[in-house]
């Protein structure tokens, strides 16, 4: 019961102590290190709610075993804006109602950033097949595709 | 629908956005699931396996020795009432002597860490005598299966007679269907943190639909009076009915009181399919008479709603069942028997559309079968049968709500339909991404349903809501204990403040016991409810404001409106903006909102036991590979009755919110039991609809205010999930000719 080891998370070194080996990145994140926002909601990544960032690339936390993460660089959704500030993908959420019970939320801005960041202009089925890994029960999903492509007319220019 | 107002102040009609909106996408905002204390404890539950046995008994002995494990507490140590229910309280806190469902609490732990509870569960013995379950529901119905609890097998009975009970038609329809049971699948997980308070009670936050509902049984199973019990709403990740009942209040309570420190509890997917209940699975017969242009004239149901182990609401739901057979159709004539039976299956009680989805699926079905057999169209059958206001239900009661179901109807039919099936992106064909289907063996068909749901609670129950408005200093405060879940009360209430009082600057007040009951967010009932408590602290809060005002001035309050954010005098040209003329005030008011009364059912199920209703219409487009049996929604087009639009971007997500949760009905979602063993309890295995099933939804609104309702507005939250599930099935039946009569639509029902 007694690792320590370290994770960069956000950019900052965090130490883990006295945890125990078998502990998810998802617990970690949000027992150990205070960092909430990244949701469980299913423990067999099936439902995308606690996506965050493993070097870039778009991952179940909780299918990670965090002491196996201290050579990576981890980005959650608390690491996504700038203190207040929110990035196009958050503000988009709100405006096009992309936003109910919330739950699905983080899980699903982190895997809005990473598909926008490895393809701008996604086609609407390949906006669909890449959020599928995020279940949201209450929206339907209808204002959440408006919220990408408001985000991807924003960033094209096409939109004010 | 228009989605883009110009939005100079978010009043009412406004697409005004979420407050919680910031901190939800941020990953600030505090689900239950993220309430902690540096002191806390982990609690975790002991369920059966079994669906019906005895318990032999049962040896802690071996968990309390494992370090780090604080308490183990069983049926013997629940001091107060041992069982709790909603209707009946017939389910016990832990099984005591018997275990009547898969899943059934027997014990729970409070260690220091998850996994030390957990193998903390796996030490404790019990020691079970199996018996052979009660699954099937005319076991229980007929009386040949011994009561597997005292109080009998079979929750309620009941008739509805009406009318001439001879009549028969020149035009006879039948057939039985089946629903099979749907999960709420709620995204976040049963979660609560609860605090031993300093002397006596426990404070307990927690993610719940009804905060007041739970703090009475909760205290009634600890032994406490209900002011030794504070809630406190933790966020909620969605609902849908399966938070209305208990699930692990009483349990992380006892816990925290058990050890004197307070107490996590956080269920994994897997023990929340059997921590929560679920939508009843029905079977449904039923017989149209119709002339043979295609008039209704009579109908004959029997309904049976399996309630699982526990009474649950399950009584209700039959009621709402059985009373929503006719559909949104006039019908004179109608003999209708009904039954919810106790069974070794899973509790069921509240899912979004509460009994009327089962009922839907028959009636809807059955009016295609009748436009059938009179050579019209699903269209003409449902307008030439479309109910109006007055008309008569079945239980006697006249519709005195708006009814524009004929306008539901044409103005759906009104709605483009998609570009034909032509050469589309494989990605896009049923089967989607595993580039199964053949673009040859794909059909398109086109399907419709139509619904009327009661908004509210009935047969005579009063679900008030409480709120206060408090405005000081041109600013206003809310307080109310209404649960938001993800609905958008905490948008909607500011709306209302805003527009009556001639304010911008409201908060919300902490969610909590601290001030009168809300009633359930359920039933389509907020925006009625407590936007009406809202609406009444507020129109007092003006009074006050006026007549002060008036005092100042020497006006004749009754002369005093709001305009914008001004209290004017249009006669005189006096004006003062509200922020001025609130100006060290501190008025409050604190306003109980009750709805018009109901009454029971007599024994032949006459009545005027509902509120109110709603209306909508769907309009399916589907694409079945017909070698493969696999469905692909394409669109959905509705018009949904709502009264009045109070925020159209939230209509729109409760539109295309429930109609995703209709499509998982049609065609995936369902526990599947087998001799009361939940064979699915996961979502690998429970199916949900992805970002790729979701339909294109082609939405309108039809705004005809209803005069009862306190803003005109009727309830928008369930109607959308109720009538799409029949419009799915019957567009794959015109795709497939097949007779598809139960849901969910499995892949070989189409293609064996």
């Amino acid at each position: 019961m007694s690792e320590h080891y370290t994770l960069t998370v956000n950019g900052s070194r965090h130490e883990v102590r006295d945890s125990w080996v078998g502990e998810s990145l998802l617990y970690v994140l949000r027992q150990r290190l205070g960092l909430p926002g990244t949701k469980g909601a299913c423990e067999q990544g099936e439902c995308g709610s606690c996506t965050v960032l493993l070097d870039g690339n778009a991952v179940c936390s909780c299918l990670v075993m965090a002491a196996t993460c201290t050579a990576a660089e981890i980005t959650t959704v608390e690491g996504l804006a700038d203190g207040d500030a929110l990035t196009d993908v958050q503000q988009a959420f709100i405006e096009a109602g992309g936003v109910q019970c919330g739950f699905c939320t983080p899980g699903l801005i982190v895997a809005v950033h990473n598909l926008l960041d490895g393809n701008p202009t996604p086609s609407s089925i390949e906006v669909k097949e890449a959020l599928s890994g995020n279940i949201c029960r209450c929206t339907g999903y209808g204002r959440i595709f408006d919220a990408v492509q408001l985000v991807i007319s924003r960033r094209s220019g096409t939109h004010a | 629908m228009s989605l883009t107002k110009t939005r100079s102040r978010d009043i009412l009609g406004t697409s005004a956005l979420r407050p919680d909106g910031i901190p939800k996408v941020k990953g600030s905002f505090e689900f239950s699931s993220d309430a902690n204390d540096d002191s806390m404890a982990w609690g975790a539950t002991l369920r059966s396996p079994h669906p019906s046995a005895r318990i032999r008994s049962i040896d802690i002995s071996g968990a309390l020795l494992i370090p780090g494990v604080h308490a183990v507490i069983t049926a013997k140590d629940v001091p107060g009432k041992p069982t709790y229910g909603l209707i009946s309280q017939d389910q016990p806190v832990f099984a005591r002597d018997v275990v009547r469902y898969m899943g059934e609490p027997v014990a729970a732990v409070a260690a220091d860490h998850p996994e030390t509870a957990r193998r903390a569960l796996d030490a404790i013995v019990v020691d079970y005598e199996v018996m052979k379950p009660l699954t099937d529901p005319e076991e229980g119905i007929s009386g040949s299966h011994p009561p597997i609890h005292p109080d009998g097998n079979v929750f309620r009975h009941q008739r509805i007679i009406r009318g001439d009970q001879t009549i028969v038609g020149e035009v006879v329809v039948e057939d039985t269907y089946e629903i099979g049971m749907q999960d709420q699948a709620f995204l976040g997980l049963e979660a609560a943190l609860a605090r031993p308070l300093s002397g006596r009670g426990v404070e307990l936050i927690v993610a719940t639909q009804w905060l007041h509902e739970d703090r009475k049984q909760i205290a009634d199973c600890l032994g406490l009076a209900e002011d030794d019990v504070f809630l406190t709403l933790g966020g909620v990740g969605g609902a849908f009915g399966a938070r209305e009942d208990i699930s692990l209040q009483v349990h992380c309570c006892l816990l925290a009181l058990a050890i004197g420190r307070p107490v996590k509890m956080q269920y994994g997917r897997e023990e929340s399919f059997f921590g929560h209940v679920h939508r009843h699975p029905a079977k449904i017969w039923m017989r149209h008479h119709a002339t043979k242009s295609g008039k209704i004239q009579r109908i004959e149901a029997r309904m049976v709603f399996d309630g699982g182990a526990y009474t649950s609401t399950s009584p209700a739901v039959l009621i709402n069942g059985i009373t929503h057979t006719q559909g949104p159709y006039a019908c004179d004539n109608a003999t209708v028997d009904g039954y919810a039976v106790r069974t070794n299956n899973p509790p069921c009680g509240a899912m979004r559309g509460f009994g009327v989805v089962q009922a839907c699926f028959a009636h809807e079905s059955q009016m295609d079968k009748l436009a059938e057999a009179c050579g019209i169209s699903p269209v003409e059958i449902r307008l030439l049968n479309a109910m109006k206001t007055g008309d008569p239900l079945i239980t006697g009661q006249p519709v005195e709500s708006v009814a524009p179901v004929a306008r539901c109807i044409t103005e759906t039919d009104a709605l483009p339909l998609p570009p034909p099936l032509s050469t589309p992106d494989p990605l896009d064909l049923p089967g989607g991404s595993g580039l199964t289907s053949q673009s040859h063996h794909v059909v398109r068909g086109i399907g419709w349903g139509v619904s009327i749901k009661n908004l509210m609670y009935s047969e005579g129950f009063d679900d008030y809501a409480t709120a206060r408005c408090t405005l000081t200093n041109g600013k206003v405060r809310l307080k109310f204990a209404t649960s938001e879940v993800g609905q958008g009360f905490v948008t909607l209430a500011p709306q209302i403040a805003r527009t009556i009082l001639g304010v911008d600057d409201v908060e919300i007040e902490p969610m909590d016991t601290a001030v009168g009951s809300a009633g359930s967010t359920s039933a389509s009932r907020q925006t009625w409810m407590s936007g009406g408590a809202v609406d009444g602290a507020c129109r007092v809060v003006r009074e006050r404001l006026f007549e002060h005002v008036g005092r100042q001035h020497g006006i004749d309050p009754i002369r005093l409106s709001i305009a914008g954010t001004d209290v004017v005098d249009e006669l005189s040209g006096f004006r003062i903006s509200v922020a001025d003329a609130s100006e060290g005030l501190d008025i409050s008011h604190t306003y109980e909102h009750h709805h018009r009364k109901t009454e029971d059912l007599d024994e032949n199920g006459q009545g005027n036991c509902h509120v109110a209703f709603a209306f909508v219409a769907h309009r399916a487009v589907v694409d079945v590979d017909v070698e493969l049996g696999l469905v692909k929604v394409v669109q959905i087009a509705t018009a949904q009755d709502v009264g009045q639009v109070l925020n159209p971007l939230s209509v729109l997500g409760q539109i295309e919110g429930g109609i995703a949760q209709g499509l998982g009905l049609a065609i995936m979602e369902e526990i599947v039991i087998d001799k009361g063993i939940v064979k699915n309890p996961s979502f690998t295995d429970y199916l949900l609809p992805t970002a790729l099933d979701a339909p294109d939804v082609v939405a309108v609104t039809i705004e005809e205010p209803e005069p009862q309702a306190p803003l005109g507005a009727k309830g928008v939250g369930e109607p959308p999930c109720i009538s799409v599930t029949p419009a799915i099935v019957a567009a794959i039946r015109d795709a497939t000719k097949r007779q598809l009569n139960r849901v969910p639509v499995r892949p070989y029902d189409i293609c064996l």
